[in-house]
């Protein structure tokens, strides 16, 4: 029996509380149930580095779902054990599926930027909503689908034309459940013409046993002279999965940033699946990858390039402790016709442990002459003359090494032109680091001081 | 006489289960220089990479006493602690670790080790200031990767200046002579010379007796197969100058 099945089941024997959702996400079901049935008869062939990340497998256990949006009490602040200077953000929390304003969100909001429930926008602006809900996704691969299927909340951020918003957006998504759950989480970025916009999302599971399981779909709308910006950071427990998948149209001369930072989490997929359909595009993704104990990391991007004079570049690190497995799948199309594209790709990787393993395949389609592209991956262990080095100096083993370390992840972080996010990660990768470094379990590194490497 | 700083009896050593070093006797005292000479893979870099603690090379037999501390047990980090150099004839590049933090690092490990506080900021930029100078190192170089895009000369300069920062009591300097050009070369010796005090040591490897005008060494050694098969003053540099090694060679290989 195929795990998707339950979910179905799931669905059909609450019908009746799903077709309480806005119309505009319930008419969406009947698509993705249909997809699912026939997935289910005939599995996609998958291509997976290692058997974790294939759907049968990440779907496979069960999970409860919050149907009938019972309310959970969350303290925010327990989440927040971050350590890192408040930044001054336009603050939203999904807490497991359901989206909760923060007290001061709608009146810090500017003219022109809505941050608010997809319940409610589905409810009060159906036709806004169905111009937009699924459209880029469109139940393209079965956890998509699902997602569909069982969406009862989640986030619309909508930047009107010729707005630049300076202040970041954050997104704090919470588990918070004494039982197993999944939450089918939904983010929908409209951005409008020559708008602009930065948005921080940040995952914590808040019980350390618990199991989790979050399937999100993030669909983004660059519209033409747009620029949206979007980092992610994973901070989720051992016993979370998490499968993300973003899709995003650009249009002409708009810009477009993704980084996907993993610091620590159970398994985490993150698949990019980017177009770029106007001239003059720009596209950035990239990413980084703490991975330790048996975590799994997989980052995959299909980025098509269907205009001209476009360009894009990817980075992605992997650092990875113990018995961590990090994956890598990147595949950039350049489509007949897209003349002048400049797109590059580069995953670097760093095995500090013996056990540590890593998959990675860049791949390049190109259907056009008169374009410029390179891709490329590396996988080595640390620098043994640089550790020696170091120590002759005097520097201890273990700090070499988280130095060096350090160093290895340098450059994706200096990538980020947004200071804030890039000095937050930058603290919380120092301090991830330690904990790694120190083979610790709990994730927090209170025995670590790292303040004379700074 | 003056303090016995470092006493190597009957060392074997060697790098995948080939004996490079045949037993090597060798005393350095307080106040001393000397020089160890010998033709290329005589095992003068195996022995101040054995000294200093790199993990390419396995110790067979013999000891090596450190004013008084059993030198071949400590970890690298910790002979550095205890006060030991390395110059490296090739100087690792290190991209992503800037010079100030390396220093810093290297600084507030020592003084952890002895447990004293870490050095202020001012404290520690003042110190890199005041030793700079010593081998006119330029300032723009802190806030590069360590060694990364440094020219033959700066590698080198930026050993001895890592060494006036370190205060070892004994330095062994590793071929420093080898790609500087004359200019350079009278830095970095001007800057060994500078450091020199009757506490301290140094072990000069090298190939060629240009050094040896700049450093004058009390003792001069010639490394051979493995072994010290010659020791002499300094006028034994300016024979093998003039005579080269093949006397040597043929002497030794008649035996």
């Amino acid at each position: 029996m195929s795990s998707l099945k339950q979910y179905i089941d799931l669905y059909n024997e609450n019908k009746l509380v799903f077709d309480q959702s806005p119309y505009a996400i319930s008419q969406l079901r009947n698509h993705a149930i249909d997809f699912l049935a026939r997935y289910i008869q005939k599995p996609s062939k998958e291509h997976v580095a290692y058997p974790e990340l294939a759907t049968e497998y990440f779907f496979a256990p069960d999970y409860g779902l919050n149907i009938n949006r019972m309310q959970f009490a969350v303290d925010i602040a327990a989440s927040f054990k971050c350590d890192v200077p408040n930044i001054s953000t336009l603050l939203a929390v999904v807490v497991n599926d359901t989206f909760r304003p923060t007290a001061l969100l709608e009146k810090n909001l500017p003219q022109g930027v809505t941050v608010c429930s997809l319940a409610h926008i589905a409810k009060t602006k159906p036709e806004w909503t169905s111009k937009y809900l699924n459209v880029l996704a469109d139940d393209s691969t079965a956890a998509s689908a699902l997602n569909t299927l069982l969406l009862q909340d989640g986030v619309v951020i909508h930047i009107s034309k010729g707005v630049k918003l300076d202040k970041p957006i954050q997104i704090v998504n919470i588990f918070n459940s004494t039982a197993p759950l999944m939450a089918s989480r939904r983010i929908l970025v409209v951005a409008e013409e020559d708008s602009s916009a930065k948005v921080l999302i940040c995952d914590h599971s808040q019980l350390r046993d618990v199991e989790y399981l979050s399937d999100e779909v993030i669909e983004i709308f660059a519209e033409k002279g747009s620029n949206i910006e979007i980092y992610d950071i994973e901070e989720s427990t051992t016993t979370t999965r998490r499968i993300r998948q973003v899709f995003c149209r650009q249009e002409a001369e708009s810009a477009f940033t993704m980084m996907a930072n993993t610091l620590s989490g159970g398994i985490s997929i993150n698949d990019f699946h980017v177009s770029s359909i106007g001239d003059n595009t720009h596209t950035h993704l990239g990413g980084l990858v703490i991975g330790a104990l048996k975590q799994i990391v997989e980052n995959k991007v299909n980025l098509v390039h269907d205009s001209r004079h476009s360009t894009s570049d990817q980075l992605f690190k992997y650092a990875l402790f113990e018995e961590s497995r990090g994956a890598f799948g990147g595949k950039i199309i350049v489509a007949e016709g897209a003349e002048f594209t400049d797109a590059s790709q580069s995953n670097r990787n760093l095995l500090a442990s013996d056990n540590a393993r890593m998959a990675t395949a860049p791949q390049l389609e190109i259907y056009c002459d008169e374009v410029k592209c390179s891709h490329g991956a590396t996988t080595g262990q640390l620098d043994e003359r640089a550790l020696f080095y170091m120590q002759t100096r005097g520097i201890p083993q273990e700090e070499a090494k988280l130095m060096l370390t350090q160093a290895f992840m340098a450059d994706v972080i200096e990538s980020i032109s947004f200071d804030i996010i890039r000095e937050r990660l930058r603290f919380l990768v120092e301090k991830r680091l330690c904990g790694a470094s120190a083979t610790c379990s709990t994730g927090e590194c209170s025995g670590c001081k790292t303040s004379n490497v700074n | 006489m003056a303090e016995e700083l470092l006493k190597v009896e009957g060392l074997r050593a060697g790098i995948d289960g080939k004996e490079i070093l045949r037993g090597i006797n060798l005393t350095v005292r307080e106040g001393e220089v000397h020089a160890i000479m010998g033709p290329n893979g005589s095992g003068k870099s195996t022995l101040s990479g054995v000294l200093a603690g790199d993990p390419r090379f396995s110790v067979n037999s013999g000891k090596a006493t450190f004013h008084g501390i059993d030198l071949l047990t400590l970890s690298p980090e910790d002979r550095s602690h205890e006060g030991l150099f390395l110059s490296f004839q090739y100087p690792v590049e290190i991209p992503g670790v800037t010079m100030v933090n390396f220093m810093r690092a290297a600084v507030n490990a020592k003084r952890k080790y002895f447990k004293e506080p870490p050095l202020s900021a001012g404290d520690f930029l003042k110190l890199m200031r005041q030793k700079r100078a010593i081998v006119e190192l330029d300032n723009k170089l802190a806030s590069r990767s360590v060694n990364e895009g440094f020219s033959g000369g700066e590698k080198k300069r930026n050993e001895i200046f890592q060494m006036a920062v370190l205060e070892p009591r004994l330095s062994i300097l590793d071929e420093t002579d080898s790609g500087l050009d004359i200019d350079a070369l009278r830095i970095v010796a001007g800057g060994v010379n500078k450091l020199k005090t009757d506490k301290n040591a140094t072990i000069v490897i090298t190939h060629y007796q240009r050094l040896l005008d700049y450093i004058k060494p009390d003792f001069v050694h010639i490394l051979y197969k493995g072994k010290i098969v010659y020791s002499g003053g300094p006028e034994l540099a300016l024979e093998l100058e003039e005579k080269g090694y093949d006397w040597i060679k043929q002497q030794v290989d008649a035996e």
